[in-house]
């Protein structure tokens, strides 16, 4: 019989332990006390950056491995045509093991942090002793908290779904992924899931703040406090909590097992909807709205930090179809056109989100895998046309 | 010199005695588990008919197993129902955990079980979940979930046929939390490896004697190295052992996406508890929903059978609207179980008939029917057959 009290000592090290990683303190966020509207500048994780002399925002673009430089390319031809004011940073983030850690280089962080905000191709994670994952290195960097993934069907690729327009916010720095576990003895091991107030509160804003911005008016939070009465219990009594702060938008919770059935049953419902849940459970729920739609080469995502914001493609860097333009550029596509929400870019975001979709769903010029035979220059030269 | 020596011949002994020692407690390991050949055993009959603990649950369980008791009854199958009317909501008095106690004793003494789901409170702090208790308390280890398109139903996928094992007594499910200081809270997941074998083992064994020919393990072995690692690692070990079967791991969220747009490819699944509550969801959600998923949970004494999406169904108590398929195949699963299956195919292939029929079925099936008249058109089935 395993009691709580035996693990007691270690457990207390490893708090301790994490509790000096400085990705547990929440940069520029303090507990406000509970207003009925919340006013622009006292917003979560708005964006900080200003136009240069040229009247254009610098974005950091780090192209990324494989397939990355061409879907970048793609990225930034539809951009130029679409006279969206924005101008390329490209940044390198190759890793390096500076005192065991891993790290990427300071000028690079230096351009996000300057920038605030970056653009993501897909990243090989070197495989190699003691590299931790990039997207985690940069997640800690940058104190990435929530991770919001939009799922919506395409029109012109055929899944078994065709209603989905699914919003999933994930706690990005806790939780089961707090990386926190160790061997009790040989053939026991202990795996700790953190779930504290503070990191649950600010995502839970967010999340309401996002569904204000995008016009749902409704945010559900998917937990299991039934087997879990204590975590995923303080997460759900947060949102209560923060709820109260958003009289205009509908607050409910849905237990985990429910919300994977429905969504799989019929994702329609969950359109006007924000669901908004702890690390592990977003991991996987988000990916399966992504099977939903037709798989990551047609989702975007966004990772959400008190200061910088990075948007990128969650697909594969792809090594074997690398340089011969076969690459589907739409995910990283998307989640510019995210990023352009997010800088408050609405009419370009509008014009070539537009154009992106009149081209998918003419279904002319389609990569091979939707079936097509374009060149990705093809499908992006496609989407220019529309852009009239 | 001379002292020298034999203290550290001796420490060499000692080093050698001990790897031998955990040696043997690994070999021995598998030994102290049963796996699921010596699993399948016959509880004593008296009279002619054996006794079977009946839990219908909260919810839509009253209605459902009436159904399953009508349609045993009608097909004078030799079971006597020990019946307690245990529930996890909360009515104020006090009776329910004595109820508990009574359920588990219950099926200590029967070794099978019929059971609906009990629903849990989320506000009530420190009641565990009857239903996960009394898995633990049992020790039903292993829950296997039958996902398969039933003919005649039109989902969204077809040619769906995996089996999702599920690790039930440990992971995240530990019921180990704590608050170690006001909005900090820790939940602990726990793996061990000899739990990882034993569900491993049942997995690979259930798989060769169902002709199944792939197995693949579920987990998150790239975040959660250590506690993902050590099931995945296990899983493998014990495959090896079972070269006639194809063994392949894959990533949760991976297997989440995959499951949504192509199923087909899945088998036999094996995983920790939480994953396996993810996965029979959405698993069930592309053969039809729970009202038509069987499922158990088997231990190394007892057999508990129960629907194997696991949901109360609060919503549609007592509207006669609840579709018994769910427990009813399990019911059948039950009597395979005990060697009945003359009865056990007599009832499948009813159920499998009106629901192909299509004329008689439940709202959750895209038909009109209540409870009553479903269960009226499998008796009718079922005579006609005779």
């Amino acid at each position: 019989m395993i009691t709580p009290r035996v693990f007691s000592s270690s457990t207390r090290q490893c708090l301790r332990k994490a509790c000096q990683q400085p990705r547990w303190t929440p940069a520029s966020y303090k507990i406000r006390g509970y207003a009925t509207v919340t006013k622009e500048e006292d917003k979560v994780a708005t964006f900080k950056g200003s136009k240069g002399s040229d009247g254009k925002f610098t974005v950091s673009l780090i192209e990324g491995d494989g397939i990355g430089p061409e879907i970048a390319q793609s990225v930034k031809d539809i951009y130029s045509a679409a006279d969206v004011p924005i101008m390329w940073e490209p940044i390198d983030v190759t890793p390096t093991l500076k005192e065991g850690r891993t790290v990427i280089p300071d000028e690079s962080i230096a351009s996000i942090k300057k920038n605030f905000i970056a653009l993501k191709g897909p990243l090989a994670t070197p495989v190699g002793k003691g590299h931790v994952s990039l997207n985690l290195t940069l997640r800690r960097t940058f104190n990435l908290f929530a991770n919001v993934r939009p799922c919506k069907s395409i029109a012109g690729y055929k899944t078994p779904y065709d209603n989905v327009d699914t919003v999933l916010i994930r706690e990005n720095t806790e939780g089961e992924y707090s990386g926190i576990e160790h061997v009790v003895v040989d053939g026991v091991v202990q795996s700790i899931k953190l779930i504290t107030r503070e990191a649950s509160e600010r995502v839970l804003r967010y999340a309401f703040q996002y569904a204000q911005d995008i016009g749902k008016n409704k945010v559900r939070v998917v937990h299991k406090a039934t087997i879990m009465k204590m975590s995923d219990g303080l997460f759900l009594s947060t949102a209560r909590d923060v709820a109260k702060d958003f009289p205009n938008i509908e607050f409910d919770a849905e237990l985990l097992d429910n919300a994977c059935l429905r969504i799989t049953t019929d994702p329609a419902p969950y359109a006007d909807k924000v669901l908004v849940m702890p690390n592990l459970y977003g991991d996987i729920l988000s990916d399966m709205c992504a099977g939903l739609i037709g798989g990551l080469g047609l989702t975007p995502s966004g990772n959400i930090g008190d200061e910088c914001s990075i948007f990128e493609a969650v697909h594969g860097s792809a090594p074997d179809i690398a340089g011969k333009a076969l690459a589907n550029p739409t995910a990283l596509l998307l989640s510019s056109i995210m990023m352009l929400r997010h800088m408050g870019l609405n009419k370009e975001a509008e014009r070539v989100e537009s154009a992106i979709f009149k081209t998918l769903a003419e279904g002319k010029a389609l990569t091979g895998d939707l079936g097509g035979k374009a060149k990705t220059h093809e499908y992006a030269q496609a989407i220019i046309d529309n852009l009239k | 010199m001379s002292l020298a020596r034999p203290a550290r011949s001796a420490q060499s002994l000692l080093r050698t005695a001990s790897k031998i020692s955990t040696q043997a407690t690994t070999s021995s390991l598998p030994r102290s588990y049963a796996t699921v050949a010596s699993d399948i055993f016959k509880p004593t009959k008296y009279g002619g008919k054996y006794t079977v603990t009946l839990i219908p649950g909260d919810g839509i369980g009253a209605e459902v197993s009436e159904a399953v008791k009508t349609i045993f009854k009608a097909d004078n199958v030799p079971i006597e129902w020990e019946q307690i009317d245990v529930t996890g909501v909360e009515s104020g008095e006090k009776p329910t955990e004595d109820l508990f106690q009574q359920s588990i004793a219950s099926l200590k003494r029967n070794k099978l079980g019929l059971k609906g789901i009990l629903h849990t409170p989320i506000e009530r702090s420190g009641h565990q979940s009857f239903n996960v208790a009394m898995r633990q308390e049992l020790d039903a280890y292993a829950s296997v979930v039958l996902i398969k398109n039933i003919p005649g139903l039109k989902t969204r996928h077809d040619g769906v046929d995996m089996c999702i094992i599920r690790e039930n007594t440990e992971g995240e499910y530990s019921g180990l939390e704590h608050q170690s200081v006001p909005g900090v809270v820790e939940s602990l997941k726990i793996i061990t490896r000899t739990k990882a074998e034993r569900i491993a083992k049942f997995a690979c064994a259930f798989a060769i004697a169902n002709n199944r020919k792939k197995v693949t393990a579920i987990h998150k072995a790239n975040i959660m190295k250590l506690a993902d690692g050590l099931f995945r690692n296990s899983v493998k070990k014990i495959a090896e052992d079972y070269p006639t079967l194809e063994y392949n791991d894959m990533i949760v969220d991976n297997a989440s996406m995959q499951a949504v747009s192509r199923p087909q490819q899945f088998d036999v699944m094996v995983m920790p508890n939480l994953y396996g509550g993810i996965l029979t969801n959405i698993a069930a959600a592309l053969v039809g929903g729970p009202g038509v998923v069987p499922g158990c949970n088997m231990g190394r004494d007892v057999a508990i059978f129960e629907p194997g999406a696991r949901h109360v169904g609060l919503d549609i108590k007592g509207k006669d609207q609840a579709n018994p398929t769910a427990l009813l195949l399990s019911a059948t699963m039950l009597l395979r179980h005990l060697g009945l299956d003359d009865h056990a195919n007599r009832i499948s292939k009813a159920v499998y008939a009106v629901i192909a029929d299509g004329k008689v079925r439940t709202r959750d099936m895209g038909g009109q029917a209540t409870t009553h008249e479903f269960t009226r058109a499998l008796l009718d089935k079922m005579e006609a057959d005779l």
